[in-house]
């Protein structure tokens, strides 16, 4: 009888990432309404912070352990959870649609002859049944979906779930030494970017477009970025000019993003741009033209000159973080 | 060897979408369709690993949908790919569907390398390379920027979070296109012309089941706008008092 949701937490260099915490707070809210047993389930060497994780009210984490799935492994990987959802009778498996979680989240699905739906920006149980809603078109519609197979598969966009700490709850640590894993596939090295922060994971995000004139310029989106700890993005235009990385482009063909506050710094707003950031919970437009269609979507908008205000901003923000 | 490249047909980014009268699909009135962007990527790269490999190689494109599929088939014909094999289906498959379908023609193909973008630029899934990997029992690396062959042994890249994961495997194997992979060549005259007379084979996609269900689909709220609080840095201080007061962001 499947009667168990699994958390599937993700760890980088021994630390659990946030989407972790997302990820078992979700997989416990679930469970309390369908009436499931919830675990969550980490992979790796070892990993500090794992007992945190019952902070969001998990009472059992199951570690595979091995030093040789410190680094992602796509074969490694789906083998132990497959094999682990199978001895247990998993009904539902919840992952953060981060890098890993959509390269993993989909062969576990068809190993466990699950239906899986990705990026949810919200699960619901209607009539005892979880309901996923999607964004689709890079965010220009959305769609409820509910899966007809016995196991399924959720990735949950980050930034999105409120990881809600709940208090009194212990966990129960049960390690799981794995002997020679299966390293088919294999990650051998990692090759740090040189941006601090990445556009997919910040909070705050400070973006430049067409109106920033010339890559010369992008110093003055990367200080105010600094100021507020925030990650820089760029428009596809851009991009395509070879200004800036597309690592760092936000849109239909970047990343679509939603963090608490986005910055468009000269950006026009394109229907592909607004579609990848207008989820966003705050918006702020400085742009010339105030006839932009970026203003239709921004909370606050300075219409003016940006070269004048981007190093004054950064100024101010500067001093009350001070 | 054989190489396949498996492409989607999909509506243009510039698409103001529409939901249709079902509310379980967009309105597809007056939407202009084009080939899937990232699968652009992943037939430049099926063709320079035919020219690196040499031999009597040989580069397939599927795509899984209806007849206006075609279309895309074509530019990817134009473009170097040497036959195309469209999968008919009336569209209503869900990732694990298309997935199905296409494992059981690169199987029969018997292709050893796979190449499909990253995500198509509609349902937004990046799901379908890593299920028909699995389906296959081939290797699968996602997000690929840079991709590197050695007799039957696999370096790519991929972009994750904060940077990039080498990552080897070996073959048969499916790798999925991000933008930035490569520069994907424009289809010459010659080559259009060329691909009126190249074969695509029809036939119907495998059978399978659907695991997901659309239950409805919906546009965003519309959020509304905000206030321009003012056209040049007068209006600082008071931007920096609202986002620290009224939004509390900063």
């Amino acid at each position: 009888m499947a009667n168990k949701i699994l958390a599937i937490l993700e760890q980088r260099e021994g630390l659990l990432k946030k989407i972790s915490f997302e990820a078992a707070s979700v997989a416990c809210k679930l469970a309390k309404e369908l009436n499931l047993e919830v675990e969550a389930v980490a992979i790796g060497a070892e990993i500090n912070n794992l007992g945190d994780v019952s902070k969001y009210g998990i009472s059992k984490i199951v570690h595979f352990k091995n030093s040789e799935l410190n680094n992602y492994s796509s074969s490694g990987y789906t083998d132990a959870v497959t094999k682990y959802a199978q001895e247990t009778g998993a009904a539902c498996l919840v992952l953060g649609n981060t890098s890993l979680g959509n390269d993993l989240a989909p062969r576990l699905a068809v190993k466990l002859n699950a239906g899986i739906v990705v990026d949810c920006v919200n699960l619901q149980v209607e009539d005892n049944q979880i309901v996923a809603t999607r964004p689709i078109y890079a965010g220009k519609a959305f769609i409820k979906v509910k899966l007809n197979s016995d196991v399924k598969v959720f990735t949950i966009r980050p930034n999105v779930f409120n990881a809600e700490q709940i208090d009194n709850v212990t966990a129960i640590i049960d390690v799981n030494e794995i002997v020679s894993p299966n390293l088919k596939s294999k990650v051998v090295s990692f090759k740090k970017s040189e941006g601090k922060l990445d556009v997919a994971e910040a909070d705050i995000i400070v973006s430049g477009g067409r109106g920033m004139k010339g890559p010369e310029n992008f110093h003055l989106v990367e200080k105010l970025a600094e100021s507020l700890n925030a990650a820089v993005g760029a428009s596809r235009a851009v991009v395509d000019a070879g200004w800036r990385p597309h690592r760092e482009q936000v849109g239909q063909t970047g990343k679509t993003v939603s963090p608490t506050l986005y910055i468009a710094c000269g950006i026009s707003g394109a229907i592909q741009h607004l579609a990848g950031m207008s989820t966003s919970k705050y918006i702020v437009a400085i742009n010339k033209d105030k006839d932009a269609p970026i203003f239709s979507v921004a909370d606050y908008g300075i219409a003016g000159d940006l070269f004048e205000i981007l190093p004054v901003l950064t100024e101010e923000i500067k001093k009350i973080k001070s | 060897m054989k190489i396949a490249v498996c492409v989607s047909h999909v509506p243009d980014t510039a698409t103001r979408i529409k939901i249709g009268a079902d509310r379980k699909l967009i309105d597809s009135s007056g939407v202009t369709y084009i080939i899937n962007p990232y699968d652009e990527f992943a037939v430049e790269e099926a063709l320079k690993a035919k020219e690196k490999i040499g031999g009597d190689s040989v580069v397939y494109v599927i795509s899984v949908g209806t007849e206006a599929n075609k279309e895309t088939i074509r530019k990817a014909l134009a473009m170097g790919v040497d036959e195309g094999v469209l999968l008919k289906d009336d569209n209503s498959r869900d990732s694990f569907g298309i997935a199905t379908a296409l494992a059981d023609e690169i199987k029969s193909l018997g292709c050893e390398l796979v190449f499909f973008g990253k995500q198509s630029v509609d349902y937004d899934n990046s799901i379908t390379g890593q299920i028909t990997a699995e389906l296959l029992g081939y290797n699968c690396i996602p997000v690929v920027v840079d991709f590197k062959l050695e007799g039957n042994k696999i370096i790519a890249e991929r972009e994750i979070e904060g940077g990039r994961e080498v990552v080897e495997t070996e073959l048969p194997a499916i790798i999925t296109a991000q933008k930035g992979l490569n520069e994907p060549r424009y289809a010459s005259l010659k080559g259009i012309m060329a691909s009126k007379k190249k074969i695509i084979n029809e036939k119907q996609a495998a059978d399978t089941q659907n695991y997901s269900e659309v239950i409805e689909m919906n546009l965003p709220l519309s959020k509304q706008a905000g206030r321009i609080i003012g056209t040049d840095s007068s209006a600082i201080i008071e931007l920096v008092k609202l986002l620290r007061e009224e939004a509390k962001v900063i």
